[in-house]
């Protein structure tokens, strides 16, 4: 479904990520897990189009999409949920979802999608018409996740969903990433939370240094040493 | 009691004239934080459309103009803009300041740098009186669409899906087109919108002035930009807020002044701006994005 070969982001002179190649099958986790600075933040970035890359591919369900503009991505079926979620403050609830479904022109499906997404996120329902920005933290996250959704992504990116939350919340959010795999959606789940990660993905991949370090089944990896050295960074 | 109201009326319409154009600007700035000083040839562009569109009843050359305006509008955001899109402001500041002094020498090498005495319709200079308060038309013309434009434009942007885009962007522009949206359209559908602002605030330039030149639009634009930045850079509703009340302290100030300091009347004017801004220098109107980002 994505398909990323020796991808290279460069900010400057500044190298994010050397070479990094992955590859997600339809109705897959994968997880991309590593220290700060490690590239997967900007990794997700070029895939989605924010930054072009320096060199390397990117193949969105066979067709090449490296280096086209965000909106062009989108159209085609990615949709990123930035670290630090990203709603927009100003705008309600209700016009931030809306603005999910901008890549659709189906209006009655698209009204069918809100009310299942209204049905997952109840909290979403209750503030329907407020600011956006009044919600807590673990609330914005289901709404940018909700966001993402209505455009009926074929891949969805998510970095960081789990930063900054209560332990409480980041659970919830870890069963709605299991929850939308069962749900056949394909994800790539960018976290700081290696352990929660390789339990819940079907193959990760551990950035180090703007480089794939090791790769492989979740629950394999968690019991490989290499692992917590690499995430630890220790050699 | 009756200068009183005169004065009111006066201060109505040369914060219209300013709440419009400080829109034009705010607008643009908001959704790719370019200051767009060319914005004042806009201005300038639609006076002389008025102008040279005399024949056609008053309806199709205002619609006439607005429609010249809007393409040139659009051509600037596609030949100058663009090109620059996402570069540091102080490069597009430079960029819109170049583009300015480049169609204010165009035109006065095409029409001449002396202004050229223009009556839209006699019409509009008719006055009526209402006990012992003299109004044009024009006056009334003036503060009636731009409640209308005001209106309309708040009406567009709460509620039509391309409104919602524009807001979107203007809040977190790589967010908007993660999800989807257009740059090239918001980005045009800005532009356009501040042409239809800049033509109307050329009606009303022109018809209070009975003359078109090639600086038409600068004095304005630049009152207009400090009522942008008194409002609360990148707040719409600052902007016309702004608008009134640099309007409305002109036209107090012109009203209190002793005689023979009025002709310094700008002076005072900028000097309370200063001061405003020494105590509130985030502006009137601080928009939210500003205040907290998480």
């Amino acid at each position: 479904m994505l398909k990323v070969e020796g991808l290279r982001v460069r900010y400057g002179r500044i190298v994010a990520v050397h070479e990094v190649s992955f590859e997600v099958n339809r109705g897959e986790i994968v997880g991309l897990i590593g220290p700060n600075g490690a590239g997967k933040t900007s990794t997700l970035s070029a895939v989605a189009g924010l930054v072009k890359p320096d060199r390397g591919s990117v193949e969105l369900g066979g067709e090449p999409i490296t280096g086209e503009s965000p909106e062009r991505i989108a159209r085609r079926g990615l949709a990123l949920v930035p670290e630090g979620r990203q709603i927009f403050q100003t705008l309600t609830v209700a016009d931030n979802l809306r603005l999910g479904g901008t890549t659709r022109g189906d209006r009655r499906a698209f009204a069918e999608d809100l009310e299942v997404e209204l049905e997952r996120f109840p909290a979403l329902r209750r503030y329907y018409d407020g600011p956006a920005g009044k919600l807590s933290g673990g609330e914005q996250q289901q709404l940018a996740i909700a966001r993402a959704l209505l455009g009926r992504p074929r891949v969805l990116l998510l970095d960081e969903p789990s930063l900054g939350l209560a332990p409480l919340v980041v659970d919830t959010v870890f069963q709605v990433i299991t929850d939308l795999r069962d749900d056949g959606v394909t994800i790539v789940l960018v976290e700081q939370n290696a352990a929660r990660t390789m339990e819940i993905a079907d193959r990760c991949y551990v950035l180090r240094t703007g480089r794939v370090a090791v790769s492989g089944a979740g629950a394999e990896l968690a019991a490989n040493a290499d692992v917590a050295s690499a995430y630890l960074g220790v050699a | 009691m009756t200068s009183v109201i005169q004065n009111a009326i006066d201060a109505m319409t040369l914060g219209s004239l300013y709440a419009l154009i400080a829109l034009g600007i705010a607008l643009i700035f908001g959704i790719m934080q370019l200051i767009n000083f060319a914005h004042a040839e806009l201005i300038m562009i639609g006076a002389y459309a008025l102008v040279l569109l005399t024949d056609p009843p008053l309806l199709v050359q205002i619609g006439g103009a607005i429609l010249i305006v809007v393409v040139f509008a659009l051509a600037m955001e596609r030949v100058a803009f663009r090109p620059v899109r996402g570069a540091s402001p102080a490069t597009l500041l430079v960029t819109s300041f170049a583009l300015s002094y480049m169609l204010q020498n165009l035109a006065i090498l095409i029409l001449g740098a002396v202004p050229k005495s223009a009556q839209l319709t006699p019409a509009l200079a008719e006055t009526f009186t209402i006990g012992d308060v003299s109004i044009s038309r024009l006056d009334v013309l003036v503060v009636v669409l731009t409640i209308v434009l005001l209106v309309g434009l708040a009406g567009f942007l709460a509620r039509t899906p391309m409104g919602v885009q524009m807001r979107a962007a203007a809040e977190n522009f790589d967010m908007a087109r993660l999800l989807g949206v257009r740059a090239d359209r918001v980005i045009a559908a800005a532009f356009a919108i501040s042409g239809v602002l800049a033509a109307i605030a050329a009606l009303f330039l022109v018809a209070q002035r009975g003359s078109v030149g090639p600086a038409i639009g600068l004095t304005p634009v630049l009152f207009a930009f400090i009522a942008t930045v008194v409002g609360g850079m990148g707040s719409l509703p600052g902007a016309v807020l702004g608008g009134f009340l640099l309007g409305t302290l002109s036209v107090v100030l012109q009203a209190v002044l002793p005689l023979e300091i009025r002709p310094y009347r700008d002076a005072f004017l900028f000097g309370a701006v200063m001061i405003l801004l020494v105590l509130r220098p985030q502006g009137l109107i601080v928009p939210k994005t500003a205040q907290t980002r998480v």
